[in-house]
């Protein structure tokens, strides 16, 4: 060991001097490919020409391929990002570890107490924040009004369940590649369970009761799951059951789609006439309730986290400061217009006239004033977490449940069985974890 | 193949292979069909061949949000460098194992090719943690190394393949001129054994630009290559699939004209001792 | 009339592959199968402890072990009979005197050239896609409703895209065997009245089974570890309906990032490739003798 290491580190020490002298402040940044990141990207100009000594280095993935990249990376200690594209569910499970750097100052004319109640105690741990929200989301309903009206129906601000389903069915025209609502179906945790998980809460079901006891056994969940499945094969589109964010929202902007009940930043795509077809006709509502007290939307919000024992570790808060300031949402509306600004972090945007016009701004705050992390569910439960729930584990153990449901939407496996599978391996890993800790 | 073939026969086997021929190639001139449609025409419910508007916006949009030339020159590096020290190590193995062969020989063999079963996920863990102690994270010695020894058991085999079917007596003829090893090696057997090397390097250079493991594990930006480039394509928000063709085009393009380049000396020497 | 000299020349020449490989696979084998004894999360770390056999109780145990035993054979023996057949016929075809028939080689082997990633994601959008593909658009011109295949057929699907990408390496090395065919050796079965059909079987056939065992051994190395088009196209499932073992040593070390039950999972697989490679091995040593 001792010498492979010796002879490693020759090799290495040889590459740094074949390298030459790097620059000195490059800051890399690993970010996911969805589009406000994109246009973030696109306008780092701004940045460097504040900062001409620091260069930026991107690292844009897919978000799965980065969120494994990043955690295999922080929790190694690997040292090769400066900012990290995180999530709410990583932040706390983070910071509790140490491997995040607090961001308590951004700055004087960063504004820390304009970023949106919800979406600052979701990043922030002991009061003090680690990570700075670049866009925060909850989830909605998107629908074609023109279809809704030809289905002779209204919809109203806050529906419920019965009449998302009764409208998906009336809106469903096979014939013409017209289905009547689309909903995530793909397995992963970040996929089919965040919103079933939020749909769930709805139902009043719960991941966990209180002393950590599985719970997909419950009435609740086995109602939860046939009706979205039974939902899903009346009015739902084929081959559901690989479709997540992205494929739906393609379907969506090609006019396939009456509904989709998704992530509230989603609203500026499909109504970007450059990339939707149906731009001009598309409706916001609250995501669906079964009159149980609790909604079906989520709360989630990318982030930008600067790692522990990163050797930039100014500059990087730098960028931080930046990418999530007010004269950033200002750079973005002049560039490329209010709708298109990363929405869902701050209470000025909200109060900014301009902003107000924009025909989902009113919904998506709403939706977001409506999740609760620290109550999510309808009865009490040992965890914090709309859509997900905040231990380590819960990434593996959703990932494996919702390939279970992805089989039962596809027909692979019946409801009762998926339910049965899901709550053995559940089971099972918390049991390997050593719960109830 | 001096045999009379009636006319008819001809023809029937030339539009039978054709047809055939250009189903397979099919998904590859669709992805790069696509490359030049808007998106909207990409994921029109009434897809054209070839009567559209091409455009060359896919190509610019991949091109301002990339650095292209950056991946692309990794590609070549990591690619080229594994391949040229893979072959450093690999010649005089196979060399020896084909001239000089032993009892042992044929359980090298097949020990060196069993090492290419074990799945790279295996052992991710412990090689991430021994690049990060030796700041080999995201350096291209680093990959150029892993893919050295990912396609070594491939190339020492292929080489020994060919090696194999040079006949003995032309070495001993020349050793009997009273020839040093080396220039045993260098004037007799390199000539006669360029075609097979020429081909080995051909097959490596394809598998290590393919690679797409190891060279998305281990590199984040300074040393990524073109599987890093796609995997940022691979499915981002909104209608995609013009741009993705476009990224996929621009990632396999490089590979595809070499290897058409090369065809008649990748496949001189692509028999892995199949024909005798 | 090798010499001592020679014999040590020789030595001296493989050491270096033979030193590196030892490493390249001791080093890592030795850390992995430390960690398959720990109780070793990556996302709580400093809780490491001994584990004993609690690791591989586990990943054994696990329902998806069977399953994904199954359909790793699965798809490393689909993969292998379209290939080797599709190649073999493909083989002979163009063995066949036609027009262009250069062109329709460098058709053939194209797909070779193709990243798995880029292929993968390709067939996944572009074609097999039940409302946007190019398979539902001919499937909605007939009037029959499209196949979802990565929902209802997720492993066809994978073999499907894998033998595309793998039958013209199988293609190229049965027409080079076919190539160096003795003509001479057909004619005189020609002469002496044999059929088409019982020349195929007496002459061609044994002449490419050296060929085809070429291509199964290196073909089976490559396709034991399929995980980038899995990682692409279904992640495992529906359910664990695409699952292959390397791709449940992936779920648990990189998504779960349980290093310990990852690392145990990777030591069972060593074991089976081993025994594939053992088995292997043996049909090689009968056919190619070296």
């Amino acid at each position: 060991m001792t010498y492979f290491k010796k002879a490693a580190l020759a090799v290495a020490t040889g590459a740094v001097l074949a390298a030459g002298t790097a620059q000195a402040e490059t800051v890399t940044i690993a970010t996911v490919n969805n589009g406000d990141m994109v246009r973030m990207q696109g306008l780092t100009d701004d940045f460097t020409s504040q900062n001409p000594d620091i260069e930026l280095e991107w690292v844009t993935l897919e978000e799965n391929a980065l969120r494994q990249k990043v955690t295999t990376d922080i929790a190694t200690k690997g040292g090769q990002f400066d900012v990290m594209t995180i999530g709410t569910y990583e932040v706390p499970i983070w910071a509790s570890q140490g491997w995040l750097v607090a961001l308590d100052d951004l700055g004087d004319d960063y504004d820390v107490d304009d970023l949106l109640p919800a979406i600052r105690g979701g990043l922030s741990v002991d009061g003090s924040l680690y990570a700075a929200p670049f866009y925060g989301e909850s989830s909605m309903v998107m629908y074609r009004t023109d279809l809704m009206e030809a289905a002779g129906m209204e919809m109203p601000d806050a529906p419920t369940w019965e009449f998302i389903g009764e409208a998906a069915r009336a809106m469903t025209d096979r014939d013409n590649e017209i289905y009547g609502v689309c909903l995530r179906g793909k397995a992963g945790w970040g996929e089919n369970m965040a919103f079933l998980t939020a749909m769930s809460n709805s139902f009043g079901a719960r991941w966990f009761d209180e002393d950590w006891n599985a719970q997909f056994d419950s009435p609740e969940w086995a109602e939860t799951l046939n009706f979205y499945v039974d939902l899903m094969n009346d009015a739902g589109p084929p081959g559901a059951s690989s479709n997540g964010f992205n494929e739906n929202l393609t379907l969506f902007q090609n006019g396939q789609c009456g509904m989709w009940i998704d992530a509230t930043v989603a609203a500026s795509f499909v109504t970007n006439p450059n990339d939707s077809k149906v731009a001009d006709s598309v409706g916001f509502a609250l995501a669906p309730d079964n009159g149980l007290g609790k909604r079906s939307n989520w709360l989630w919000a990318w982030s930008l986290a600067v790692p522990a024992g990163t050797q930039q570790e100014e500059a990087a808060k730098k960028f931080v400061a930046w990418a999530t300031s007010k004269a950033y949402l200002e750079l973005v509306a002049e560039n490329e217009g209010w709708a298109n600004v990363p929405p869902g972090t701050r209470t000025s945007l909200y109060e900014n006239p301009e902003y107000q016009k924009v025909p989902f701004a009113a919904m998506t705050l709403d939706s977001i004033n409506e999740a609760d992390p620290t109550n999510p569910t309808v009865q009490p439960v040992p965890y914090v977490g709309v859509q997900f729930v905040a231990i380590p584990e819960f990434q593996g153990i959703a990932t494996a449940t919702g390939q279970q449901f992805s089989a039962a939407l596809a027909g692979q496996t019946s409801v009762e069985d998926a339910l049965a599978n899901a709550q053995a391996l559940t089971v099972r890993e918390m049991d390997k974890a050593g719960y109830p800790k | 193949m001096a045999r009379a073939v009636t006319l008819n026969r001809r023809l029937f086997n030339t539009g039978l292979a054709w047809t055939l021929g250009l189903l397979i190639f099919f998904p590859i001139l669709w992805t790069i069909l696509t490359s030049f449609k808007t998106e909207a025409e990409a994921i029109a419910l009434q897809p054209a061949l070839f009567d559209f508007e091409w455009t060359l916006a896919n190509y610019q949009e991949v091109n301002s949000r990339s650095n292209y030339p950056r991946f692309f020159m990794n590609s070549v590096i990591i690619a080229l460098g594994s391949t040229l020290l893979g072959l450093l190590i690999a010649v005089p193995a196979a060399w020896a194992m084909a001239f000089v062969p032993s009892k042992r020989t044929r359980g090298i063999l097949m020990w060196m090719l069993s090492t290419k079963m074990l799945p790279p996920v295996g052992v991710l863990v412990p090689i991430y943690l021994l690049f990060r102690d030796s700041g080999l994270l995201d350096s291209r010695i680093g990959l150029v190394f892993v893919l050295m020894m990912v396609n070594l058991p491939i190339i020492v085999w292929m080489l020994f393949t060919y090696f194999r079917e040079i006949p003995g007596e032309i070495l001993e003829a020349a050793r009997m001129d009273g020839a040093s090893m080396k220039s045993e090696i260098l004037y007799v057997l390199t000539p006669m054994a360029l075609p097979g090397i020429a081909s080995t390097m051909l097959l490596n250079v394809i598998l290590a630009w393919n690679e797409a493991f190891w060279t998305l594990v281990l590199t984040t930006t300074k040393a990524a290559p073109l599987t890093q480039f796609i995997a940022s394509y691979s499915s981002p928000e909104g209608l995609f699939y013009a741009k993705l063709s476009a990224a996929s085009t621009m990632a396999i393009a490089p590979v595809l004209i070499l290897g058409w380049f090369s065809q008649k000396q990748l496949v001189r020497g692509l028999t892995f001792g199949a024909v005798k | 009339m090798s010499t001592t000299h020679t014999r040590n020349a020789a030595r001296t020449m493989m050491s270096p592959a033979v030193i590196l490989l030892l490493a390249w696979m001791l080093v890592p084998l030795a850390m992995t199968l430390w960690f398959s004894f720990q109780n070793y999360s990556l996302l709580s770390p400093g809780n490491e402890s001994w584990a004993g056999f609690n690791n591989y109780k586990y990943f054994l145990t696990d329902p998806a072990f069977s399953e994904a035993l199954v359909n790793t054979l699965l798809l490393v023996g689909g993969v292998l009979c379209i290939t080797v057949i599709g190649g073999t016929l493909l083989a002979l075809l163009l063995d066949q005197p036609m027009f262009g028939q250069g062109i329709v080689r460098l058709l053939v082997i194209a797909p070779f050239f193709v990243m798995p990633t880029v292929s993968a994601l390709v067939w996944k959008n572009m074609f097999m896609n039940p409302t946007n593909g190019l398979f539902a658009f001919f499937a909605k011109s007939l009037g029959v409703t499209p196949i979802d295949w990565l929902g209802h057929h997720p492993l066809l699907s994978i073999i499907l895209m894998v033998s595309w990408a793998w039958l013209p390496f199988a293609t190229l090395i049965l027409l080079t065997a076919l190539q160096s065919l003795d003509s001479e050796q057909i004619e005189a079965a020609e002469m002496d009245g044999a059929s088409s059909i019982s020349r195929f079987f007496h002459i061609v056939v044994p002449h490419l089974a050296r060929a085809a065992t070429v291509v199964i051994l290196i073909q089976t190395i490559f396709l034991l570890s399929i995980y980038a088009e899995i990682f692409v196209t279904t992640g495992g499932g529906p359910g664990n309906a695409s699952t292959n073992i390397p791709w449940l040593v992936y779920r648990q070390s990189l998504l779960s990032y349980d290093v310990g039950v990852g690392s145990a999972g990777g030591i069972v697989a060593v074991i089976l490739a081993n025994i594939v490679a053992i088995f292997l091995m043996r049909m090689v040593g009968k056919n190619l003798d070296l």
